[in-house]
């Protein structure tokens, strides 16, 4: 397992502010408002292997890729528009994290067919796309939002937590460091949901609203699929991952007194390439740009 | 005297953070943040102060729980230390020189 | 420096002992702390400073947020939202620094979307295309670095410690822009077109960011003699342009002054005329999106209240049910 170490973004640079002028070892800041930047060692940006994906391990790394990728694209439209500052950067924060395993995953896909992280996500239209129609589901109130991160949330750390196990290294390594991050957001999302589900009649009726509405994408999640079939030993089978996920919320929606809503279950297809309407509006928004400019590098 | 930025107006109350930057060290106060209960507060201290990796412990204390001293009584409170120099090792000036002392 | 304007002490009255104590301190530019005595134009400076930076940084968020969904490339996409997301810090921050004054955050968001409070007016520019994401990093936060480095020594503990952490967080935003630019400038014919394009847009209001010329700004004097602030408006603006002239020749973008020129004199870059009808119709809400700017957090801070009451119930019912439950182990 070999990891790159990409110093050229999200830099973790430090610089020592203050202008004094004198120099420490955080570096110095001179009077004439320049912040000088001292290096820092920086972690592997995105979590690399030295093999090239199998088609099928490709198809798999693009499945739970594109999960990551189109929840942190609707966490983004939050920031600025969160109920409290601090939850605008809470959210910032989930979403980063989630963005991260999509580059991670969209990359290792990519080596299969020699395309990048970008290629995939940018270019790919949506029948290409494998994203669960859970992650398609609109951000809605901040409830809907709550709701959407306390299934997903629940479920990749279920995944993450096994697949840290997978015969195949490089799914292995970027489980081993997803896991730790979906563990704060299971964390996150439980705590608001206990927090509207008892607080006011308010936030209880959309709290309710909003559990019931996502509760039908529910099913897809642990949908098995041929593929899983030839990747025994290197994919989680979604089957398996089921109970652990009913356990872990069990007692969160006992504690909340919610109960889950039976009636619709959604028919999904996702996972090969038949998506939720809402889909195709954030594709477009999120390709926008980078389609008008082919070839572009940014 | 409690420190000042807390109000009973708000609908979320103030919380005074401290983070330990590493194993050994003290923790050392970063600044506020508003949050309705002490678990949220400990969540969004760690989001807010900890991005960049600053911290390996947080502490959060609701600000109207912190007691200061008296600004106005600071030169009583604060006097006594003065003149009693035999408290540093500095004072001692005749075993200057003399090893492992 | 600036010593010779004494604070604002009346030489015909005996001042008093706090008073004195408090000249003393800033005399000797140690730090103002929340408890201290000080004279109440200097909280009233200290809090319309401090919540109006705030503001700022919490207004400033939006132009950019507008980019978050729509970034060309992944790694874009991480770095913009990392980025806009330390502006809300960073106005989490100042608003806790105001608070030790005795403004609570809730007024001063009230005082924001009632129109009544001011933020920097450079954010009421829209960003129509992806190098504005460039230009705001490299120009705006530039110059609110210029701007920002100084006030870590402000004369008010709490101010000066809220900008040391702002400006450290800071360092890679100025960065992040002028890589967009760079990237754009090596790139199509387009994308040189829109960096620089975009570059003449911003490039004048940041300027106007450091404020109105010195003999144009009533607070700047007594500011200075407080030490709230260290360098007059004219003065920083200088300096950014010095520093702004060399990186634009790296990046190759043209800078829209015809008349700037190198001052073999006084070896500074002198600035052609600033336009400041612009600026001052910008201030009095009459800029491109003033009012879609304080709707938008109008509409955050309305919709987030169902949000804040249940949480707050919450920890109401909570602690009720600890209390009980104590009482009933007693
Ligand atoms: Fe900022
Ligand atoms: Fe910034």
């Amino acid at each position: 397992m070999s990891e790159r170490i990409n110093s050229d973004a999200d830099s973790h640079a430090d610089s020592h502010a203050d202008d004094h002028g004198h120099a420490d070892d955080h570096g110095h800041v001179d009077d004439h408002g320049h912040v000088a930047v001292d290096v820092t060692t920086l972690d592997a940006e995105l979590i690399e292997g030295p093999s090239v994906a199998t088609a099928d391990v490709a198809e798999y790394a693009l499945w739970l890729g594109d999960d990551s990728l189109i929840l942190a694209q609707q966490l983004g439209a939050w920031i600025s528009r969160a109920p409290e500052l601090e939850e605008d950067v809470a959210l910032g924060n989930v979403a980063l994290d989630l963005i991260g395993h999509a580059r991670s995953l969209l990359h290792y896909a990519g080596t299969a067919s020699n395309r990048t992280e970008d290629d995939l996500a940018y270019w790919r239209t949506e029948p290409d796309f494998r994203s669960l129609h859970i992650v398609e589901q609109p951000n809605g109130d901040f409830a809907h939002t709550i709701a959407r991160q306390f299934i997903v949330a629940h479920y990749l750390f279920e995944l993450y937590s096994r697949l840290r196990a997978s015969a195949d290294a490089t799914l292995a390594a970027i489980a081993a460091k997803a896991v730790k991050e979906v563990d704060y957001h299971r964390d996150h999302s439980t705590q608001w949901v206990l927090r509207l589900a008892h607080g006011t009649d308010e936030s209880r009726r959309r709290m309710i609203t909003a559990l019931s509405d996502l509760w039908p994408y529910v099913d897809e999640v642990f949908r098995d699929n041929p593929l899983i079939d030839r990747l025994e030993g290197i994919a989680v089978r979604p089957s398996t991952l089921r109970s652990a996920f009913d356990a872990a919320i069990a007692p969160v929606l006992a504690e909340a007194e919610l109960e889950i809503a039976r009636g619709f279950v959604a028919s999904g297809g996702g996972r090969t390439g038949t998506h939720s309407e809402h889909l195709a509006f954030l594709l477009a928004e999120m390709q926008v740009l980078t389609r008008a400019h082919p070839g572009a590098s940014w | 005297m409690t420190t000042p930025g807390d109000s009973a107006a708000e609908i979320w109350p103030l919380w005074e953070v401290f983070v330990r930057s590493n194993r050994g060290l003290s923790h050392v106060h970063v600044g506020s943040l508003h949050a309705p209960d002490e678990t949220l507060a400990v969540r969004n201290a760690r989001d807010l102060y900890t991005r960049r990796s600053e911290g390996v412990s947080v502490w959060v204390v609701p600000a109207a729980a912190i007691t200061t001293s008296d600004p106005d009584a600071k030169g009583a409170f604060f006097e006594s230390p003065a003149g009693k120099n035999y408290r540093h090792a500095s004072y001692y000036s005749k075993s200057e020189g003399v090893k492992h002392l | 420096m600036t010593s010779t304007i004494t604070p604002d002490t009346s030489a015909t009255v005996a001042i008093s002992v706090e008073e004195q104590q408090f000249n003393d301190l800033i005399e000797a530019d140690s730090r103002i702390e929340p408890r201290d005595w000080m004279p109440e134009g200097y909280r009233k400076s200290l809090v319309r400073q401090i919540s109006q930076h705030a503001h700022s940084e919490i207004i400033g968020m939006q132009p950019e947020s507008n980019w978050i969904t729509r970034a060309p490339s992944l790694k874009r996409k991480a770095i913009l939202m990392a980025k806009v997301q330390d502006e809300a810090g960073h106005g989490l921050y100042l608003y806790s620094a105001a608070q030790t004054l005795g403004a609570t955050r809730d007024d001063m968001t009230d005082a924001l979307i009632a129109g009544k409070a001011r933020y920097s007016s450079i954010f009421n520019y829209p960003t129509p295309t992806w190098a504005d994401m460039g230009s705001i990093g490299w120009l705006v936060d530039g110059a609110a670095i210029c701007n920002q480095v100084p006030l870590c020594r402000a004369s008010y503990g709490p101010y000066g410690r809220a900008m040391v952490r702002i400006c450290k967080e800071e360092s890679f935003h100025q960065r992040q822009g002028f890589e967009i630019l760079l990237e754009l400038m090596a790139g199509t014919e387009e994308q040189r077109e829109m960096a620089q394009d975009s570059v003449n847009r911003w490039y004048w209001p940041a300027l106007m960011m450091f404020g109105p010329p010195d003999d144009d700004s009533p607070n700047s004097a007594q500011s200075m003699a407080w030490k709230i602030k260290r360098h007059s408006n004219d003065d920083l603006r200088q300096r950014f342009v010095n520093m702004l002239v060399p990186q634009a020749a790296v990046l190759g973008v043209t800078l829209p002054d015809p008349d700037l020129h190198f001052n073999e004199v006084t070896q500074q870059w002198d600035l052609g005329e600033i336009d400041w009808t612009e600026f001052h119709e910008v201030l009095a809400g009459r800029g491109p999106n003033n009012a879609q700017r304080l709707q938008r957090r109008r509409d955050a801070h309305e919709e987030g209240q169902w949000v804040r009451e249940a949480a707050a119930a919450y920890a109401r019912k909570q602690y009720a049910l600890t209390t009980t439950l104590e009482m009933a182990a007693s």
